[in-house]
C-alpha cells in the first residue's frame, strides 16, 4: 500500500497534465459539435497534426537536450524543393513512379539530416548558442528554397507520389500511422537506450554529464541530427499530400506548431525533462482546438491567439506545479 | 540572564508527513555564538532554515525580541535581523563582488541612482575584515569556492543583522581563512552580534562557540556550555554511541607503481608536477585551496588540456576526454557535488550507473533495467544507503546518502585509479567514517587511491604518502612518521613557522 502511493507520488505530474487536458477538451468539443467524434473528423485532426507531430518528436530529443531549433519551417521548404526536384529529374529521364518516388524519399531524408547536422554542427564545434545557430539557418533555408524556386511551386511529375499522399493504410492516413510508428520507436529509444538517457543528462546538466564520461558534443549533434531526419520525413509527407511544393508556404510556422506541441506536452524547456507520448499528445490537442474552433465558427484568424494563449497556458500550469 | 534573543516554542517540520523537527524548544542568547551540531538528516539545517525565513513551520512558534514573528521570506527575515550565511552558494556568476552583496538592497543616492561609492566601500572595508585577498570589481564567477564563501559572509554582514546564522561555513576554506573567519566571528561577537553557528566540525565548534546544542533524529537531545562539553562527547551525543576510531588502520604494504605522472602542466593551474601512485595505496594530495590540486585531477580525467607525460601501467595515457580516462581505468569523484557530480532530478539507480552505463548496455544501445537496478541494490547494500526505493529521484536522500551514491558511481566503472576529491565534504561523522573504511578496502584490494583534500586531518589519518602542492607547484612530498598536519602545513604556505 505504501510502495504503491510512493509510486503514485513519483509519477511526474506534468507528465499527465497532458492527457487529462486532451480528454477534457474531447468531451467539452463532443459536446459542443455532434460531428466532432466522427471517425472521419478524428482522423482528419490526426492527418492535420501529423506534419508537425513529427517534426515535434525530433524537436523532444532536441529541447530535452537542452537546445531549440527553430529552422524546421524553413528547413522543410528547403528539404521539399531538392526532394521534387529530384523526384523530377528522376522521372523526366523514364525512369519509374518507384524510382522517382524512392529518390524523393531519399533526398529529403538525406538532405533534412545534413540539415540537422549543419545546425548541430554549429552549436557544439562552433559554441554558438542554438537560439542564434537556428535563427540564422531559418533565414537560409527559407532564402535559398525560395531563390531555387523564384518563390513560386514545384508540381511533382509522379502522380504516384500524389496518391501516396491520401493513402490510407488499414484505413490510417500515412501520415498519421507514420507519426505514431515513429513515436512508438523514438519514446522506446528515448526511455530504455543509452542515446535516450544521455540525451536527458546532457540537458540535466551538461557539466555533470561532461564529468561522467559521457560525450556532451555528440549527444547533442545527434539530437539535432535527429531533428533534421523528422524535418525530412514530415516534409515528403507534405509534398504527397498537394503533390508539389510551394518555396514560399511549405513549412510556413512549423516551428512554432512543432515547439508548442513539445511544450504542452509537458517537456520543460530548460531541458533534461520531458516524454515522447506527452508530445503527441500535445501535438494533438493543438489540432483538437483547432477543430473546435472551425466548428463553432471562430475566425481562422483568431486561432493563433488561442493557439498563443494555450503555449504560454500550458507553461504556467507546469510553473505553478514546481514551486 | 538577560531576555533570550530568539526563542523557539514547539517547533515542529514536516515533509509530506514525515517529521524531520519534532517539537524542538530552545533559546538563543543574547550575544553568544551558538554551535548548532547533528548528524545529517538531524533538522539542523531545517531549523535554520526556518529562523532564516526560507520555510514555514508546519506547527509551533518562533519569537525575536521577545516578539513571534513569521518571516515569509529570506528577504523578510533579513529585514527583520535575521542573516544566514547558506552552505550552497547563493552568488550571481556574472556579476561583481560589490554587486551580489547589495543585491536586492543597493544602496541609492538621493537621486535615486545606485551609489556605488557607498557600497564599494563598505564592500572593500568587509573584505579588509575578513582578509579576502578579492576586490569588490571581481567578477563571481573568476573566484575560488573560498573566496566565493567569503562573499557569502560579506553579504550577510552587509546590513544590520542581529542574528547571523553561518550554516556549515568552513567547508571550503582551508586551516588559515578558518582561522581569520573565528576571528571575525569573535570581533563581531564584541560588537554584541548573536551567532549561529552550524558544522561537522567538532573541533571547530570547541573552538568559537560559546554553548551547543544538540539535534539529533529531529529533536533537541542536549544541550551545554562549552566548557562543559568536549568533541568526543559531542559525537557521543549526536549519533547516541560511541565513534571510537575514525580512521581504519593504515596498510604499509603498496605495490608497484600505477600512475606515474612527470612534468605536468596547465596554463594558469599547475606547472610540472610530478608524482607516482602505487597499487593499493592512498596518496594524499593537500594544500590550499587554490593550490591546484583539483585542477590536476581534472587534467588526469581529460577534463582540463595539459602537457606533460601520463603513464598507467607502464602504458602512456593521453587522455582528451573523460570518456577515454573512464576506458583507462580512472575514475574521480568531483569535489562539486551539486555542479558536476550527480543529477538529483534523476533516479537513484540512473546515477549510480551514470559514468558505467555502456557496461550495461545490449544490442542497440538498449540499456538493461533489471541488472542496472541490481547493482544499485548491491552499492546500497554495501554503502549502507539510506533508501527505500532506488526509482526514488536521488534529491529525496539526505546529504550523505547523495554522496554514497556518487561515491558508488565512481567506483561503479570497476577503476584502476581512484581519484576523490573532498570525498567527505559536508557528510557527518558516521558517513565519514564509513566512506573512509570503503576507501582502505579499495586499497586493500589492489586499487590506487588519490585523495585530494584540504582536510588536514583527513589527509593524515587516510594517507601513507602525501604530495603538497602550493601555488601550482609541488611543494614537496611526506611519507611514513612525517605524514603529519604540522609539516604538510609546512609546505602547503611555504613559510617554517606554524601559522595558527
Amino acid at each position: 500500500m505504501n510502495a504503491l502511493w510512493q509510486r503514485l507520488r513519483r509519477l511526474e505530474k506534468e507528465r499527465y497534465a497532458a492527457f487529462a487536458a486532451l480528454a477534457i477538451l474531447t468531451v467539452v468539443s463532443s459536446f459542443l459539435s455532434p460531428y466532432f467524434l466522427q471517425p472521419e473528423n478524428l482522423l482528419n485532426i490526426l492527418r492535420q497534426v501529423s506534419y508537425t507531430g513529427i517534426i515535434a518528436l525530433g524537436m523532444t530529443y532536441v529541447i530535452v537536450a537542452g537546445g531549440i531549433d527553430l529552422s524546421v519551417g524553413s528547413m522543410a521548404a528547403f528539404v521539399g524543393t531538392l526532394s521534387v526536384l529530384a523526384l523530377n529529374a528522376v522521372a523526366e529521364r523514364g525512369h519509374g513512379d518507384a524510382a522517382a518516388v524512392s529518390a524523393a524519399v531519399a533526398v529529403a531524408l538525406a538532405v533534412g539530416l545534413l540539415c540537422g547536422l549543419g545546425n548541430g554542427l554549429l552549436v557544439t564545434k562552433g559554441r554558438i548558442a542554438p537560439f542564434i545557430v537556428t535563427l540564422g539557418t531559418m533565414a537560409l533555408f527559407r532564402s535559398l528554397s525560395l531563390y531555387i524556386g523564384d518563390a513560386g511551386e514545384f508540381r511533382s511529375a509522379s502522380a504516384v507520389f500524389g496518391d501516396l499522399g491520401s493513402w490510407m493504410p488499414l484505413g490510417v492516413p500515412l501520415p498519421a500511422a507514420v507519426l505514431l510508428g515513429l513515436a512508438a520507436l523514438l519514446s522506446l529509444a528515448f526511455s530504455r537506450t543509452r542515446w535516450g538517457r544521455y540525451t536527458r543528462a546532457v540537458g540535466s546538466n551538461a557539466r555533470v554529464a561532461r564529468f561522467s564520461a559521457i560525450d556532451v558534443d555528440r549527444t547533442r549533434l545527434a539530437s539535432y541530427g535527429l531533428n533534421g531526419l523528422m524535418v525530412g520525413v514530415s516534409t515528403v509527407l507534405v509534398a504527397m499530400r498537394f503533390n508539389s511544393v510551394g518555396t514560399s508556404t511549405v513549412g510556413l510556422n512549423y516551428e512554432l506548431d512543432a515547439i508548442a506541441a513539445v511544450i504542452i506536452g509537458g517537456t520543460a524547456m530548460a531541458g533534461g525533462r520531458g516524454t515522447i507520448w506527452g508530445t503527441v499528445v500535445g501535438a494533438i490537442t493543438l489540432g483538437v482546438i483547432n477543430n473546435m474552433l472551425n466548428m463553432v465558427g471562430i475566425s481562422t484568424y483568431l486561432q493563433g491567439t488561442v493557439k498563443g494563449l494555450v503555449i504560454i497556458g500550458a507553461v504556467f500550469i507546469q510553473r505553478q506545479k514546481q514551486s | 540572564m538577560a531576555a533570550p534573543l530568539v526563542r523557539v516554542r514547539s517547533l515542529r517540520k514536516e515533509f509530506g508527513g514525515h517529521a524531520v523537527l519534532r517539537d524542538v524548544d530552545a533559546e538563543i542568547g543574547r550575544g553568544e555564538i551558538l554551535g548548532l551540531i547533528g548528524e545529517n538528516g538531524a533538522g539542523k539545517s531545517t531549523l535554520v532554515k526556518i529562523l532564516s525565513g526560507i520555510h514555514p513551520p508546519t506547527s509551533g512558534t518562533v519569537e525575536l525580541d521577545g516578539r513571534p514573528v513569521a518571516f515569509r521570506s529570506p528577504s523578510d527575515a533579513r529585514r527583520a535581523g535575521v542573516s544566514l550565511v547558506p552552505q550552497e552558494f547563493n552568488l550571481a556568476a556574472d556579476l561583481s563582488v560589490v554587486e551580489n552583496v547589495f543585491l536586492g538592497a543597493e544602496l541609492l543616492t538621493p537621486r535615486r541612482t545606485l551609489d556605488g561609492a557607498r557600497m564599494r566601500a563598505r564592500t572593500a572595508e568587509l573584505l579588509a575584515e575578513l582578509g579576502a585577498s578579492v576586490a569588490p570589481d571581481d567578477r563571481i564567477d573568476g573566484l575560488s569556492a573560498a573566496q566565493k564563501q567569503l562573499v557569502e559572509v560579506c553579504k550577510a554582514l552587509a546590513f544590520d543583522a542581529k542574528l547571523l546564522i553561518l550554516d556549515e561555513p568552513t567547508t571550503m576554506l582551508t586551516r588559515r581563512e578558518i582561522g581569520r573567519l573565528f576571528a571575525v566571528m569573535r570581533s563581531l561577537q564584541a560588537r554584541g552580534m548573536t551567532q549561529v553557528y552550524v558544522s561537522h566540525k567538532l573541533a571547530e565548534v570547541k573552538t568559537v562557540c560559546d554553548r551547543v546544542l544538540v539535534l539529533k533524529d529531529g529533536e533537541l537531545v542536549h544541550q551545554a556550555p562549552i566548557g562543559a562539553i568536549d568533541p568526543p562527547e559531542m559525537a557521543r551525543r549526536m549519533v547516541g554511541r560511541e565513534l571510537k576510531e575514525i580512521y581504519p588502520p593504515k596498510r604499509r604494504a603498496a605495490g608497484p607503481p600505477l600512475l606515474e605522472v612527470g612534468g605536468l602542466s596547465s596554463p594558469g593551474a599547475f606547472t610540472d608536477v610530478s608524482f607516482t601512485v602505487r597499487e593499493g595505496e592512498i596518496l594524499g594530495l593537500a594544500g590550499l585551496v587554490g593550490a591546484g590540486r583539483t585542477e590536476v585531477a581534472e587534467a588526469l580525467m581529460g577534463l582540463r588540456p595539459c602537457t606533460g607525460t601520463v603513464r598507467l601501467g607502464g602504458r602512456e595515457l593521453r587522455s582528451r576526454s573523460a570518456a577515454q580516462a573512464v576506458r583507462s581505468g580512472l575514475s574521480y569523484l568531483s569535489e562539486d557535488r551539486q555542479g558536476s557530480g550527480i543529477l538529483p532530478g534523476f533516479p537513484i539507480a540512473e546515477n549510480v550507473t551514470l559514468v558505467s552505463l555502456p557496461a550495461y548496455c545490449r544490442a542497440l544501445g538498449l540499456v538493461d533495467r533489471a541488472r542496472e537496478l541490481q547493482s544499485a541494490a548491491t552499492w546500497r547494500e554495501r554503502f549502507h544507503v539510506k533508501a527505500p526505493d532506488l526509482k526514488a529521484p536521488l534529491e529525496s536522500l539526505s546529504g550523505g546518502n547523495q554522496q554514497k551514491i556518487s561515491l558508488a558511481k565512481t567506483l561503479d566503472p570497476g577503476p584502476r585509479l581512484v581519484i576523490v576529491d573532498e570525498p567527505t565534504r559536508g557528510v557527518d561523522v558516521a558517513a565519514k567514517q564509513e566512506i573512509y573504511r570503503f576507501l582502505a578496502e579499495l586499497a586493500a584490494r589492489g586499487t590506487a587511491l588519490l585523495l585530494v583534500s584540504s582536510e588536514l586531518e583527513e589527509v593524515v589519518g587516510n594517507c601513507d604518502r602525501v604530495v603538497v602542492m602550493r601555488e601550482g607547484r609541488v611543494a614537496g612530498e611526506l611519507a611514513g612518521d612525517a605524514v603529519a598536519e604540522r609539516p604538510i602545513m609546512y609546505l602547503a604556505t611555504g613559510v617554517e613557522e606554524a601559522t595558527a
